[in-house]
């Protein structure tokens, strides 16, 4: 018996987006990566394109972290007290297809570092790796507004991916990204209207910019919302493939930040015996976690456990295989 | 289901006598399409109506049960692709792989001491699955008996060979296992087998196409207890043949794909293995066979199943009020929430473990988290202060301190000034508490 496969007709795809710059457009990076473009949800090959893989970047920050679980120490403790060195690490011995530096020394209650400290952070992860760069802020939108000027104009010609922006607080980045032409993360909380509305809003800054965004349609981990994530994430690609133009765009998620602030990753064996070894449960947190916002349409990833990481790769490559009938 | 009133309208005697209490046919067809009325109110329906509407009602996906007792699997019975258009209803089962070559018993015994608990509930794998690798009935039939000895949990049989199978079922079959699997070359033997124990049966086709051919073909020998199972093992396939299961049985009624499906992992990594595992679970398995079986492997996927199959239209809360955590006296501190479920128990769990005897007031936030209720003006001055007020606290306790969650630093000038408590900022996380409560309240 034929079985008569179904499969959706779509009006439209997600918008491609290309990061990073290689010497001929003006940037110094080694490759670029392009994401976006599918014209089928998730990994149904058979229904439409899916022509570029999500891809994993692993997290830097402009300072060594003092809240990371130790078991952190034995990957990164020899590197993360320079930004280069952690990012080249990253990219060479674990894999990473592109690194996120965080801007966290920057944050006022920290170590307040100044836009020329985070320019110099940023300069050294370009110069160590030739793959493509993201850059955020510290999270605290007076200072972030300080440094995203800076930042974009050192790294001018490079095609960084730079953020946040959000609602109430997106010109500032946006200025940055469009004077030097980078990409911006448009950033929502799990809310698809505000979603619309903050893209809707970059474009009219400038028409340029409706094509150079990714959305971060705000993520939970594993056990602390996920779920809402997981389904607003379905609906904005459903919304792309059904032809909503401001819902179009790739989407990235922060999976390691969040899920190395549960209880679940950082709680010793000791104290949840009933929840087994840490490391490994931590590590599959964080898998499991990157494995479900796969499924729901993710086109970037952060992560911090070089295993999660490798995991993840390896899954996606499964994924990967063409699944036509 | 999904039939409308217009729809229904059509099979009806149309005589509007009034007969089912209804004042017309079309009212009366209306009430059954919302679910108001039961057909069988209506005396003068023909049988072929009866059973046109029938099958036209029956659910997408049956549901089918695997196991007895407490220990009962069911599974099926879904009608969403997307768990946001409704929800998602049976919960896949995670079923453990046993090989009867390994060491049984050992294997059988941690399977029953996988048990979580995790934010106020417990965590069970709920299936059993042991495998004829040695090619030998009798020793299979052994590895299922030393098991079925072990645990009650439902159990999946596995072996293609009917003799093998037949073995088995001797010893487990008023167990209602799951027989795994009728093939295009031993379905007849296979289903008679199921049929005559009264198992569910797995069919198992080479492909989509094979499977729905098989699937025809069992029921026409009388079984309707079934399990899918396209025969694809590669990630990506399986994923495919599983999308397709589930949208061709509620998009197109397409009958040969009215059941639920299973899955089976590949990797030997077991880390790898619950990756893939948690990718068919997302999509549309109802059963996964896995060999993982360490606790930090399965709590990951368990959590990650509790969280996909919970109804997104209404956020789990637990009642707002004063919680007592130990037996508190009027000296004992006192922390705040919310009544989000997650949240609460999360508070809840480390109140308990810092084992100093509490209160928690859990302030009404409509059952959303900490932040979610501060962006939304529930968790404010006022709203706090008024549960304050309101659930006997000062009459409880002789100081007037109260704990904030971290991440509502910010609250604290304002509610001391509304409230004329004093407010002592908590850490940010919950994880905190313990230490924070041993520092500043032992
Ligand atoms: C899921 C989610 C939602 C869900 C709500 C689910 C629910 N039932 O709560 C939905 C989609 C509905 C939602 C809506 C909104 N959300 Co929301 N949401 C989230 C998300 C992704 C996770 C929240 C969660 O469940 N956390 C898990 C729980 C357990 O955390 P928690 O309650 O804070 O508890 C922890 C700690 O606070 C601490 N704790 C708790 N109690 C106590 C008590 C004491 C004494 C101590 C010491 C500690 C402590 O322990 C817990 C574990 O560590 C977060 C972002 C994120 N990744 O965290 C955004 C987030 C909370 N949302 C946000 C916003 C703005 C909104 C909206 C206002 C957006 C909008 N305009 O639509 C709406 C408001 C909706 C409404 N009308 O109520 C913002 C809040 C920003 C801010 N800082 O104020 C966040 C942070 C996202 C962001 N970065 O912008 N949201
Ligand atoms: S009893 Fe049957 S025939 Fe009579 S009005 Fe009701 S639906 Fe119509």
């Amino acid at each position: 018996m034929a079985v008569e496969i179904l499969k959706e007709k779509y009006r439209s795809k997600v918008g491609e987006v290309t990061l990073g710059a290689t010497k001929d457009d003006g940037g110094t990076r080694s490759h670029t990566i392009t994401v976006g473009g599918e014209s089928a949800l998730p990994f149904l090959h058979f229904e439409g394109e899916v022509p570029n893989r999500p891809v994993v970047a692993l997290e830097v920050w402009d300072m060594a972290p003092e809240d990371w679980d130790p078991l952190f120490e034995k990957f990164y403790g020899d590197v993360w007290d320079d930004p280069g060195k952690w990012a080249k690490k990253c990219v060479d011995e674990y894999g990473a297809d592109l690194i996120q530096i965080r801007l966290k020394g920057a944050d006022p209650d920290l170590k307040d570092a100044s836009p020329e400290d985070c320019v110099e952070a940023v300069k050294k992860v370009l110069e160590a790796v030739g793959v493509p760069v993201i850059v955020v802020g510290c999270g605290k939108s007076e200072k972030d507004a300080k440094i995203y000027g800076p930042v974009a104009e050192a790294a001018a010609g490079e095609n960084l991916l730079l953020g946040v922006a959000e609602l109430e607080d997106y010109k500032a980045v946006t200025s940055a990204c469009m004077a030097n032409s980078h990409l911006v993360i448009a950033q929502s909380p799990i809310d698809i209207n505000i979603c619309k509305q903050l893209n809707i809003l970059i474009a009219e800054m400038s028409t340029a910019m409706a094509n150079r965004i990714i959305i971060d349609p705000t993520i939970a981990a594993l056990g602390y919302g996920i779920e809402y994530s997981y389904s607003i994430m379905e609906r904005a690609r459903n919304g792309a493939l059904q032809g909503d133009k401001m819902l179009a765009m790739p989407m990235i998620g922060n999976v390691g930040l969040e899920v190395w602030r549960t209880k679940e990753a950082n709680t010793p064996e000791d104290e949840e015996p009933g929840w087994g070894e840490q490391e490994e449960r931590g590590m599959l947190w964080e898998a499991t976690t990157a494995m479900a916002y796969l499924q729901s349409g993710i086109n970037i990833m952060v992560l911090r456990h070089p295993d999660a990481l490798k995991i993840i790769k390896g899954n996606i490559d499964d994924l990967m295989q063409d699944n036509s009938y | 289901m999904g039939l409308t009133g217009l729809e229904i309208y059509k099979h009806l005697p149309k005589t509007n006598c009034k007969d089912c209490g209804s004042p017309t046919c079309l009212a009366f067809a209306m009430a059954l399409a919302s679910g108001k009325a039961s057909l069988d109110a209506c005396p003068h329906v023909t049988d072929e109506a009866k059973e046109a509407l029938d099958s036209a009602s029956a659910p997408p996906i049956k549901l089918v049960k695997v196991g007895t007792g407490d220990h009962v699997v069911e599974l099926g019975e879904e009608t969403e692709i997307f768990r946001h258009d409704k929800r998602f209803f049976h919960p896949t089962g995670v079923a453990v792989l046993i090989s009867d070559t390994e060491d049984v018993a050992a294997k059988a015994e941690a399977f029953e001491g996988l048990e979580f608990h995790r934010v106020g509930m417990d965590f069970v794998t709920d299936m059993v699955a042991v495998q004829c690798d040695s090619g030998d009935a009798a020793k299979f039939k052994e590895a299922v008996e030393t098991v079925a000895g072990k645990t009650e949990k439902a159990m999946v049989l596995i072996t293609e060979d009917p003799a093998a199978m037949e073995a088995a079922l001797e010893v487990v079959a008023d167990r209602k296992p799951l027989v795994c699997a009728a093939t295009a070359d031993n379905f007849e033997k296979m289903t008679e087998l199921a049929k005559g124990k009264e198992c569910p049966l797995v069919v198992r086709g080479k492909d989509i196409n094979e499977t729905a051919e098989l699937v025809g073909k069992v029921e026409g020998l009388g079984h309707k207890d079934l399990v899918l199972d396209s025969g694809a093992r590669e990630t990506s396939k399986v994923l495919a043949d599983l999308t397709q299961f589930r949208r061709l049985a509620v998009k197109k009624k397409f009958r040969p794909f009215g059941y639920p499906a299973i899955a089976f992992t590949t990797k030997e990594d077991p880390r790898e293995e619950v990756v893939q595992a948690g990718v068919y679970m997302s999509k549309y398995a109802d059963v996964v066979v896995l060999k993982a079986c360490e606790k930090q492997q399965l709590l990951p996927l368990l959590s990650w199943r509790l969280n996909l199959y919970t109804d997104p239209q209404k956020p789990i809360a637990v009642e707002a009020k004063l919680y007592d955590v130990g037996e508190p006296t009027d000296d004992s501190p006192v922390y705040l929430t919310t009544n989000f479920s997650l949240t609460y128990f999360i508070v809840e769990g480390e109140v308990e473990s810092s084992r100093i005897p509490s209160r928690i007031l859990s302030v009404d936030t409509g059952g959303v988290s900490v932040l979610t209720a501060y962006a939304d003006n529930k968790f404010s001055a006022e709203t706090i202060t008024e549960a304050i007020k309101g659930c006997g606290l000062e009459d409880k306790v002789k100081h007037r301190k109260v704990v904030i969650p971290g991440h509502v630093a910010v609250l604290k000038g304002a509610l001391e000034e509304e409230s004329g408590w004093e407010v002592i900022v908590g850490p940010r996380e919950a994880s905190g508490i313990t230490k924070f409560a041993k520092d500043n309240f032992a």
